[in-house]
């Protein structure tokens, strides 16, 4: 921001004098740039370093881009069938393979850079989808999805599973024996769809698997329509969250008509772009160092072989553990002459679609039980939304389950144990591991929002003790200092939903209300158990009483009784 | 941050703690934002000497890093060998991840030693479009419709356009999708190459196999024998992902069962051949447990027991494998006595059809 461009602002436009003020004078005069400044130089961002979970992502995919770029001088998607005749790696001399295999090793044996490339692209895929779960686990325990943010919420969603589909279709171009085995699974899974199945098979592999068509056609894909349909989406989600304002966690001054923070030039947009050669160069690092995929080790596709302790990358670990923990016995119904192949049917369609539309519907289905229409803009601590972050860890709980039943053969091998018996346990994990992680989790909430109740009420504890003149001991609490009480205090507790009763006036039963009564005991469910915050009354309250028995009885009454009465002494 | 005066549009102010008097007794009042602590760059002049000197230092570190990157690719150009192409990756790599790196950590620290770290306060406004501004919409589209002239009448006009542009997309999907999945002939799902007489070879070479070759307890990858020239095709691939099969010889002692049927003899001497693609989703089920005669898909663990007609025996897989039925020729060479009797692999909707 020279200074020339700030006088243009107000007075009389005076000519620029400087190269910077004629440039930016040039500029705006051909497409009023100005206003855009004006709106976005000094637009304040809050700060808080979980909101940096998202722009790993955001770079992670910058890093995909250029490094994709690279691979794609040297990658050619056809599956014609060569001699091998480069000399390196000697163990794949004069084998037979695609061209396209054949160009991977050539990317990464002849072209200096090119296995830093290939593998800087793997990891930045890894991490990738591995920042953009972090960062909806944030955005999920935060309630950041909750009005006005639910459609970005889903713009979340769709870039979730477009980066699944990105990296599903990356992963098999390199035709090798472990990325084929994986189509092949795919294969098998596809045609388990009832009615339409087997064309669904020829229509992805055009004719039989394997074919020669799978890898032009998912090269299209992956460096194509994937990538594009990403970049537009991205480009929603950022303009969506600019539009919406960026959300606050709670504290001091933060409300939900104003945003606290740091202005975008210059803070945010040094720390920005700080940030991104941070997560460019660790990327970097990690291509450096750590070698991933090795295909040559492989060696080019061939449907005999496979190997064991082979894992697909991590984000399809939950999809290959869902297809392990299935058991086989009674689980493929003939109906009528035709096969309905339940044990691929209910772990790879049905239950990733119930992990996805738990994601889509939460929000909605959040803010119908809890009655609330309002726009957020200030975070939930997570402490103080019990249900929702027990669910929350009750999905991870069950995703986390799955992925490891997905390696279920590594741990076997690498602990010593049965693989049977380890694949029985995950079995049962399945079902109990949510249920007792939602239970748990929603029991440490409240029992921190208890101990955020007796920091307001009592302080500190000082480690004071003083001795009155009458002989008893005491020990001196120093009271919060009003920020950290704000922060303990300021948040709603919401309770179940009332509805309007069965009948009316005259004994006439109301339509709806059936449904009203099963949203009353969802919310319920919801919000039953909860720890109203310390109103100033009951500091007082327990100020002069003076002393910390009071405390349990106040403590008891929120929870017990629900709603955060103020005492009467 | 004085340019904020100079610009009436910007609603940012600095933060001043304006606790309101809090005598509510059901909430306690907002504090305002907390005091703005200083950093001790902006106290101590030494300091923002010491953190400029430091970011300094960080880009030059990464000039050095480019550089050095550079230097590395022409220097130690990969040798073709595993290790040389290792060494080249890794010096290369550093090179840039320094270079990055040292741009990286020197923006930040940058941003937050040197730059004006003053919370700014800015308001929200609500998202939905004021009433006035509304109304003016409502009318503008209605006013929009009613120029179109096609509201309430000109029915077949609208039903043509309609009618045409949701047709228009066949006259593209109707060649791809013909087109999309070849020959669409599913069936071939159900056969495989194999047919009456046709010698197990082993794979990958291609060597047919005798029956007197194959010792007790042995395994074998076996494919069906063909020309070279064929072995060389996409059809080969095709037909090889379906035909592959796996062979062992048991003790006659310790064969269970197979699949024979009444009368027929599918097994030659305590060899038995069973497809190779896994009935759940169809990986080549490789791992063979001698002792417990268990076959085991190394992707989805599925256990088929090929001492009893490879029936499952844990894991995801619902059917057995299909057994391919054997016997052996003049020469003492194993032969196919016909295809699977069964389609093989994973279950489709017409499988039985």
């Amino acid at each position: 921001m020279s200074t020339a461009t700030q006088d243009t602002k107000h007075e009389a436009p005076a000519k620029p004098t400087t190269t910077v003020g004629k440039a930016a004078d040039y500029l705006d005069q051909r497409t009023s740039i100005g206003v855009a400044v004006k709106e976005f130089a000094r637009k304040v961002f809050p700060d808080h370093w979980s909101f940096m979970l998202g722009e790993i992502a955001l770079f992670s995919f910058v890093v995909l881009i250029i490094s994709g770029f690279f691979l794609t001088m040297f990658f050619e998607p056809s599956m014609a069938l060569e001699r091998y005749e480069g000399e390196h790696p000697a163990s794949m001399h004069g084998q037979l393979m695609s061209v396209a295999f054949a160009s991977t090793l050539d990317m990464s044996f002849e072209v200096r850079g090119g296995l830093l490339m290939r593998q800087i692209h793997h990891w930045s895929a890894l991490i990738f989808m591995a920042s953009i779960v972090v960062h909806m686990m944030r955005v999920f325990f935060t309630g950041a999805f909750r009005k006005p943010r639910e459609i970005n919420w889903i713009v979340g969603i769709l870039l979730m599973i477009l980066g699944l589909a990105a990296g599903f279709t990356g992963y098999s171009l390199p035709d090798d024996v472990l990325s084929g085995n994986g189509l092949r699974i795919t294969d098998g899974v596809v045609k388990s769809i009832p009615l339409v199945g087997s064309f669904m098979s020829y229509m992805i592999f055009g004719g039989e698997f394997p074919g020669h068509h799978i890898v032009p056609r998912l090269f299209t894909l992956h460096i194509f329509v994937v990538p594009g349909i990403l970049l537009a989406l991205i480009a929603l989600h950022l303009f969506l969250m600019v539009l919406q304002k960026h959300t606050q966690y709670p504290g001091g001054g933060r409300t939900d008509k104003n945003v606290v923070g740091y202005p975008a030039a210059p803070v945010y947009v040094a720390k920005m772009t700080g940030n991104f050669f941070m997560v460019f160069g660790v990327l970097v690092l990690m291509g450096a160092t750590m070698s991933i995929n090795n295909v040559w080790n492989y060696g080019p596709f061939d449907p005999s072989p496979v190997s064991a302790g082979a894992q697909p990358d991590w984000y399809m670990l939950f999809l290959e553990g869902s297809l392990r923990l299935m058991p086989g016995q009674g689980t493929e119904w003939v109906i009528f002459g035709y096969t309905l192949p339940l044990n691929v049917l209910i772990p790879a369609v049905v239950i990733p679609g119930i992990l996805f539309t738990f994601l889509i519907v939460y929000p909605f289905l959040e803010a119908r039980v809890t009655g609330d229409d309002r726009e957020h803009h200030v975070l939930d601590r997570p402490r103080n939304k019990p249900a929702r972050t027990g669910l929350g860890v009750a999905f991870l709980t069950a995703f986390i389950i799955l992925a490891l039943a997905g390696s279920n053969d590594l741990i076997a091998t690498h602990f010593a144990l049965s693989i049977n018996a380890i694949t029985w346990v995950f079995r049962v994990l399945f079902f109990v591991g949510p249920v007792f992680a939602y239970y748990v989790t929603k029991r440490i909430c409240l029992g921190l929002q208890r101990k955020d109740r007796e920091l307001v009420l009592h302080g500190h504890e000082s480690g004071r003790i003083v001795r009155f003149a009458n002989g008893e001991y005491i020990e001196v609490h120093t009271p919060l200092d009003e920020q950290e009480r704000w922060l303990r205090v300021n948040y709603d507790a919401p309770a179940p939903l009332t509805i309007a009763p069965k009948t009316d006036a005259r004994g006439v039963k109301r339509k709806g209300y059936g449904a009203d009564k099963r949203w009353q005991g969802l919310s319920r469910f919801f919000y039953e158990d909860r720890v109203s915050p310390v109103t100033p009354a009951e500091v007082a309250a327990a100020h002069s009483h003076g002393e910390h028995d009071e405390l349990t009885g106040s403590e008891h009454q929120a929870v017990e009784a629900g709603a955060g009465t103020s005492r009467e002494h | 941050m004085s340019e904020n005066q100079n610009n009436p549009a910007d609603t940012s102010h600095e933060v001043t703690v304006t606790p309101q008097a809090g005598t509510d007794v059901e909430r306690f009042a907002d504090p305002g934002v907390p005091e703005h602590k200083h950093r001790l760059t902006d106290t101590d002049p030494r300091a923002a000497k010491r953190a400029e000197r430091t970011v300094t230092f960080l880009f030059v570190l990464s000039i050095l890093g480019t550089i050095g990157s550079i230097v590395a690719y022409v220097m130690v150009p990969p040798d073709g060998t595993t290790s040389g192409v290792r060494l080249s990756t890794l010096l290369i790599g550093l090179g840039l991840a320094v270079s990055l790196l040292g741009i990286g950590i020197a923006g930040i620290h940058w941003a937050k030693a040197l730059m004006g770290d003053k919370e700014m306060v800015q308001e929200r406004h609500p998202l939905a479009t004021n009433d006035a501004d509304r109304a003016i919409a409502v009318k503008d589209l209605n006013d929009g419709l009613q120029d179109s002239g096609v509201v309430g009448r000109r029915g077949v006009l609208k039903g043509a356009f309609f009618g045409a542009l949701a047709l228009f997309p066949l006259a593209i999907a109707v060649p791809l999708i013909g087109s999309v999945g070849g020959d669409w002939n599913v069936s071939k799902f159900k056969h495989t190459m194999w047919r009456t007489g046709t010698r197990l070879a082993i794979d990958p070479s291609g060597r047919p196999i005798k029956a007197a070759d194959v010792t007790v307890g042995s395994v074998f990858h076996v494919v069906p024998e063909t020309t070279d020239e064929f072995r060389e095709t996409h059809e080969w691939i095709n037909e090889k992902s379906k035909a592959v099969v796996l062979m062992v010889r048991l003790n006659p002692e310790d064969l269970k069962a197979d699949q024979s049927p009444p009368g027929e003899t599918w097994s030659h001497e305590g060899i038995v051949a069973y497809s190779k693609i896994c009935t759940h989703v169809g990986c080549p089920v490789a791992l063979y447990e001698q002792q417990t005669h268990h076959l085991l898909c190394p992707c989805h663990q599925s256990t088929f027991d090929i001492a009893d007609s490879a029936n499952v025996v844990f894991g995801p897989a619902n059917r057995r494998l299909p057994q391919l039925p054997i016997t052996v020729d003049d020469e003492g060479y194993l032969i196919a006595q016909d295809d699977f009797a069964e389609p093989i692999g994973p279950s489709f909707w017409e499988r039985l059809k």
